[in-house]
């Protein structure tokens, strides 16, 4: 008997409930405040974080009309890392550690969502449907912004590489509980706009002339959902860091369990996909396991084996 | 009536359709014809008002096609492109559904979900409405494409080479439902379709507007515009208009 899709997005969310509290409790040990306080941040952080990538990545694969592609693709990694490095060559390694949290977070967050508005809509000003042209302008200017690290990185002294090494790999373990409040109801809001535009987009799925014939204004709808991913992966990228390939695994994954075209279901699916993934990992590298490894470096490699998957076993249109 | 004035649209300094003037009449199946690079799937676009014309314009009734909301288009004309995606884990019953969007917005109403039953039953896709598109053949779904351009209830359908890769079984029974569709009746529409088959033209077409070059050739009764010597002008190649059986055929000469 097949479980409708509904029923299993409340099992996700189950699942998600007892791995976060798992999380929280397992191997709780005196002073059981101070440590579920940290435990309580963190668990904070991997949910919003992978509920942010993965409810992006089902977007922006609509929009884009295509299953392989993540919103890391347009150059967002590249331009976080970019920042960081500028960052520490402007105020140097022990002024940039010294930074106020809140602000520095606000402006990356800003920054990010800024420049990624900036770019799809100078690309989309001859059309949303060259989604194509915004991919490979995102890819060059992915390009651009590396080479341009990759200099600014060697100008550094060892020490202040150190610091932007430190600061451009994903991290739970040093987000501040109040950049935690400004990014949780920020990411809700998100979130609930999302949900609210999913059956706009169960429509732009069939393509851009199909759906503005169906009444949709579908530039517009476009527009709307990159300003909401731009926000979603801004938000992320800055609280913890870039993960590229998380979105890939949290979407593919999301699509393949819970077996429905409707937005309305697959965005919170992937979204506890997402969240899944990070807080379940994490568990296990921490808990069961006691590494203090980056569990970023894992869900890469997972994520780019899944790429090169999905690559290699499409058919040939 | 769509009425179509002195049309012109060109891309990257090409021309595309220069100064198309033709008439389209309400009742019966139209089809545009034309070699390969003549403008037909760009007239079409027009028509639908997805595509906006450099000058000139498209009347449909007393409405200026390009200035309706989309919205509000979505209740005029319904056009099925060329080549619309195939939504993975999308079931026939679903995407024929989507036609029933421009009325409900994403809040179906009883009477969407009886529109759909309607046009699964006119197009016989009972037996495969929980069927996902990407497990149909290229006729069944074709089929369960133009059963959601009906579903737009719309009184203009506009359809963008529907035949292409079909089979001629495949072709033949779309083409006979749009006939049908498109005669006298109380759910009747106008069918506008753009079709590379001149012998599905000959068969089934009541009106025919032809384009070479992105101008307008025809736009005539069939039996005017889909002679022997029209035909064998427009495609630069010998081809006869025959008649068998009471049937008009096209074949090269």
């Amino acid at each position: 008997m097949s479980v409708a899709p509904r029923h299993r997005l409340w099992l996700l969310g189950a699942v998600l409930l007892i791995a976060s509290g798992l999380f929280l409790v397992w191997g709780l040990r005196a002073p059981y405040g101070f440590i579920l306080g940290l435990r309580v941040t963190k668990v904070a952080a991997l949910l919003l974080v992978g509920a942010s990538v993965g409810a992006a990545t089902v977007m922006f694969q609509t929009v884009a009309h295509n299953r392989l592609l993540t919103p890391g693709i347009v150059g967002f990694d590249a331009l976080f890392v970019l920042l960081q490095t500028t960052l520490v060559i402007m105020l140097g390694g022990v002024g940039y550690v010294s930074l106020p949290q809140i602000p520095k977070f606000l402006i990356e967050s800003l920054t990010l969502t800024a420049a990624a508005v900036a770019l799809f809509s100078l690309v989309l000003r001859r059309g949303a449907d060259d989604m194509t042209r915004l991919v490979l302008t995102g890819v060059i200017f992915g390009i651009l912004m590396r080479g341009l690290t990759g200099f600014m990185q060697r100008i550094l002294d060892p020490s202040e590489f150190a610091v932007v090494q430190q600061a451009t790999y994903a991290t739970f373990g040093a987000v501040d509980p109040l950049q935690l409040s400004i990014a949780a109801p920020l990411f809700a809001i998100v979130l609930a706009l999302s949900i609210r535009i999913g059956p706009s987009l169960d429509v732009a799925a069939l393509g851009r002339t199909q759906s503005l014939s169906l009444g949709v204004d579908h530039d517009r709808l476009v527009l709307l959902v990159l300003t909401l991913i731009s926000l979603l992966i801004a938000v992320a990228t800055a609280l913890a860091g870039p993960i590229t390939f998380l979105g890939l695994l949290a979407a593919s994954l999301a699509a393949a369990s819970i077996g429905t075209y409707r937005h309305r279901i697959l965005i919170p699916a992937a979204a506890a996909v997402g969240a899944l993934i990070l807080v379940f990992g994490q568990f296990v590298f921490e808990r069961l396991l006691g590494f203090q490894s980056t569990l970023a470096v894992i869900v890469e490699f997972l994520g780019g084996l899944l790429f090169l998957f999905l690559v290699l076993k499409r058919r040939p249109t | 009536m769509i009425r179509i004035a002195s049309l012109d649209l060109h891309r990257d300094g090409q021309p595309i359709l220069q100064d198309v003037t033709a008439r389209i009449p309400p009742t019966g199946l139209t089809a545009i014809i034309g070699p390969n690079g003549a403008g037909k799937s760009t007239l079409l676009h027009c028509i639908a008002g997805l595509l906006v014309p450099h000058a000139g314009k498209v009347m449909i009734g007393d409405d200026d096609i390009a200035t309706l909301k989309p919205q509000d288009r979505a209740h005029r004309v319904a056009l099925l492109t060329q080549s619309p995606a195939i939504v993975p884990r999308l079931s026939v019953r679903d995407l024929v559904a989507f036609g029933r969007w421009p009325h409900h917005r994403g809040r179906p109403k009883q009477q969407d979900h009886d529109q759909v039953d309607e046009a699964l039953a006119l197009f016989d896709l009972n037996d495969l409405e929980h069927r996902k598109l990407d497990s149909l053949s290229g006729g069944q779904r074709q089929r369960a494409f133009v059963a959601m351009a009906y579903a737009q209830s719309t009184p203009w359908m506009l359809l963008d080479e529907p035949l292409a890769a079909l089979d001629p079984r495949y072709a033949r029974d779309i083409m006979e439902r749009l006939h049908n569709l498109s005669r006298p009746g109380p759910d009747s529409r106008s069918v506008v379709i753009v079709l590379h088959d001149l012998g599905m033209a000959a068969r089934y077409a009541d009106w025919i507007v032809s384009l070479k070059d992105g101008q307008l050739v025809h736009s005539a009764p069939r039996e005017q515009a889909m002679t022997t010597e029209n035909l064998s002008a427009l495609f630069d190649t010998g081809l006869a208009v025959q008649t068998v059986g009471g049937k008009s055929i096209v074949i090269p000469v």
